[in-house]
């Protein structure tokens, strides 16, 4: 088989439950797939932050400015490789890349949420999907059994990651597309959760409009 | 009024014409890359994936494999866009996005013999270098098959300069970024008045057109029908020996009429066929600049090391090697056929000595343990086939453990080999390949190495 990011050849190993049971063999290599770290063990049980406390500073500091988001999800750990491989998915725009995060993208998400919740891609400016040419939250929420709702629209055009974090929590970066929420369970997706000002921003709009549960579920937890 | 508007706006097309040509000249890019209008005139657009009957073409790098390409739904087009993966590196070649041809003028430059160099050649690098003089002047094509430690950038020097006096664009194109990095400030010393591009992934020089450019061959797919004279530096080495997309760039770079020069210590079989039938024009050094043969290997049976390792052993002949290493305070790299034997031994090792140390390719710290090797802080340096070419470090020796491995080919070993002996002050060394098995590249690799020492015999290039 052909890995999907090194592109070498590897043998998966031969079993009977390949024969037997549909199992979809892994679309990258052992020596890639070892790379990624999958958020495991002691962690924030609000944004899955690894950390030894029960709820870490920022989530009690999210908690005391009223956020509305209840929980945050997330399935790797950021470090150099994922760095990597999301430059290339997404800045350079390898969109077959995401078949690579597929299995564990469903499996976090089924043990966490139920299928009848709504998700809710963030969405990107106009300028910027044409740009990259699809949106790396949609793609991500592409992979889950869930159907979409676009409820947002983007206001500012700067990128989250050129801003300071100070930055980061001022203005408003997102409007709400007249989409209806209302009454719903909605999981907010994205590609990433570093200080979190992005989703729980588009969580206090969605409550507003009247969604009643909010999460979110982010690929990566840096 | 009306015409001074006109005016200035004819002058403002004027100015950036002027300016989108020096950054359009020569090149083929993306047109989501361009965020400026450009001269139709100049240009020649064309789809970046094409239909064939085999399933889809990449335009900018050749590929064909259909495992390469993948498709998603774009938003730019609003339907499922095909884009090629293989070079996705250099931004996203998709249906929907394509490829924007300089097909204008060049300007060029014309520099009066530039080149500032008093070195002497010796009169096999003088032979070679007037034959590359021959082959510039000519538009034709040649190769320089130099034994490692030939001197073979001083050789191109004269070419170069005869290049640049007739106005021509030169590009040196090498595979690895480590080699350009070496490359460029060597030659921007000996030709301080000619304006430089050094390319490779993530330089400063960007887009720059320059009359002399030093680039990996990944960079060359912005370039199309850009360069008068095109200089494949080790075209032996991986990536370009693997990768049929990097040979089509560099025939994609260069000029219809032009001159194209390779260089290499060991070109593969069909080549040197070639050469010997006369199909390819050639030259060879077969000596180093310091008048001395090339060391040649010795083989030293090691027994099944891999199966010994298993019980965390090391054959006896190689614990002997490293324990004489290191009581002579002699560095030796050691070469070793996977990534993960070599992060498993290295620990090992450092029992011996506790300074030992390993590389690899994707090791963050490759450059720093490198550099400790050459100022001698690493009594032996441990690692895969990357360090096989470009590091030079006086008076060392070299071993190979597991040398019948496939990883090791005889352009690796022959390669190998020549690490050691490469100063005039220390002109020999020791070269071992423990093995488990002699294998055909490792008797071709010596019969290599001993036949140009013959040849170099013959021609009175050798001080004995």
């Amino acid at each position: 088989m052909k890995c999907v990011i090194c592109h070498n050849d590897w043998m998966p190993k031969m079993s009977f439950s390949i024969f037997l049971t549909l199992r979809q063999e892994d679309v990258c290599c052992p020596r890639c797939r070892a790379r990624f770290i999958r958020l495991e063990g002691n962690r924030c049980e609000r944004c899955s932050r690894l950390t030894d406390q029960v709820v870490c500073e920022d989530c009690i500091a999210w908690e005391k400015r009223k956020s509305v988001l209840k929980q945050n999800v997330s399935v790797y750990m950021y470090n150099d490789w994922m760095k990597e491989v999301m430059n290339r998915f997404k800045f350079r725009g390898d969109y077959a890349l995401i078949e690579a995060f597929r299995q564990d993208v469903r499996a976090v998400f089924s043990k966490h949420f139920s299928s009848d919740v709504c998700l809710v891609p963030i969405p990107l400016s106009p300028s910027r999907l044409a740009e990259r040419g699809f949106n790396q939250a949609e793609a991500i929420a592409s992979l889950l059994p869930s159907p979409m709702i676009f409820g947002l629209q983007r206001i500012d055009d700067e990128k989250q990651s050129k801003k300071k974090r100070r930055e980061r929590f001022t203005g408003r970066k997102f409007c709400l597309t007249g989409e209806n929420v209302a009454e719903k369970r909605i999981v907010i997706v994205d590609d990433i959760y570093t200080t979190g000002a992005t989703v729980h921003e588009a969580a206090k709009l969605l409550y507003d409009a009247g969604a009643c549960e909010i999460c979110s579920f982010t690929l990566i937890r840096s | 009024m009306t015409s001074a508007n006109k005016r200035s706006g004819r002058l403002v097309h004027f100015f950036f014409s002027g300016v989108i040509r020096l950054y359009m000249a020569g090149k083929q890019l993306l047109k989501c890359e361009l965020s400026f209008p450009y001269d139709e005139k100049y240009v020649q657009i064309v789809e970046s994936i094409v239909k064939t009957k085999k399933g889809y073409r990449c335009v900018r790098c050749g590929n064909e494999n259909q495992q390469l390409f993948a498709s998603f739904p774009c938003a730019r087009c609003k339907r499922i866009c095909t884009y090629c993966r293989k070079c996705v590196m250099m931004g996203r070649c998709s249906e929907c996005n394509p490829l924007v041809i300089w097909t204008g003028p060049i300007p060029s430059t014309f520099f009066s013999s530039p080149l500032k160099w008093s070195g002497k050649l010796s009169p096999a690098q003088q032979l070679a270098s007037d034959e590359v003089c021959h082959a510039i002047d000519r538009n034709d094509s040649l190769l320089v098959w130099a034994v490692c430690g030939a001197g073979k950038t001083e050789v191109l020097f004269a070419g170069i300069n005869l290049a640049l006096s007739h106005g021509k664009r030169v590009c040196i194109a090498a595979p690895r970024t480590d080699v350009v990095l070496e490359l460029a400030p060597r030659l921007a010393s000996v030709f301080p008045s000619v304006d430089m591009a050094a390319l490779y992934g993530g330089s400063e020089d960007r887009g720059k057109l320059a009359s002399l450019t030093v680039a990996t061959t990944h960079q060359l797919l912005r370039y199309c029908r850009a360069f008068d004279v095109m200089i494949v530096d080790e075209v032996d080495a991986f990536p370009y020996s693997a990768d049929p997309m990097l040979s089509y760039a560099v025939e994609r770079a260069r000029k219809p009429t032009s001159s194209l020069i390779y260089l290499t210590a060991t070109p593969n079989e069909q080549w040197r066929y070639e050469v010997k039938s006369g199909k390819r024009k050639a030259v060879m050094i077969p000596a180093r600049y310091h008048r001395h043969p090339l060391p040649v290997p010795t083989f030293e049976w090691c027994g099944n090391w891999q199966k010994k390792w298993r019980k965390k052993r090391l054959p006896s002949c190689v614990v002997r090697w490293i324990n004489e290493h290191v009581e002579r305070r002699k560095q030796a790299f050691l070469f070793v056929p996977h990534i993960d034997f070599l992060q498993q031994a290295v620990p090992h090792l450092q029992q011996f000595h506790p300074h030992i140390e390993g590389v690899h390719a994707e090791d963050p710290k490759r450059k720093e343990k490198v550099l400790a090797f050459r100022r001698g802080h690493i009594p032996i340096l441990v690692t895969t086939t990357i360090l096989e070419r470009g590091v030079t470090v006086p008076n060392i020796d070299v071993a190979v453990l597991g040398a019948e491995q496939p990883i090791f080919t005889e352009s690796a070993l022959v390669q190998i080999a020549g690490r050691v002996g490469r100063s005039a002050q220390h002109p020999t060394g020791d070269i071992r390949f423990f093995h488990f098995g002699k294998t055909k590249a490792m008797l071709k690799a010596k019969r290599h190495i001993v036949r140009m020492n013959e040849e170099a015999r013959k021609r009175g290039l050798l001080d004995e």
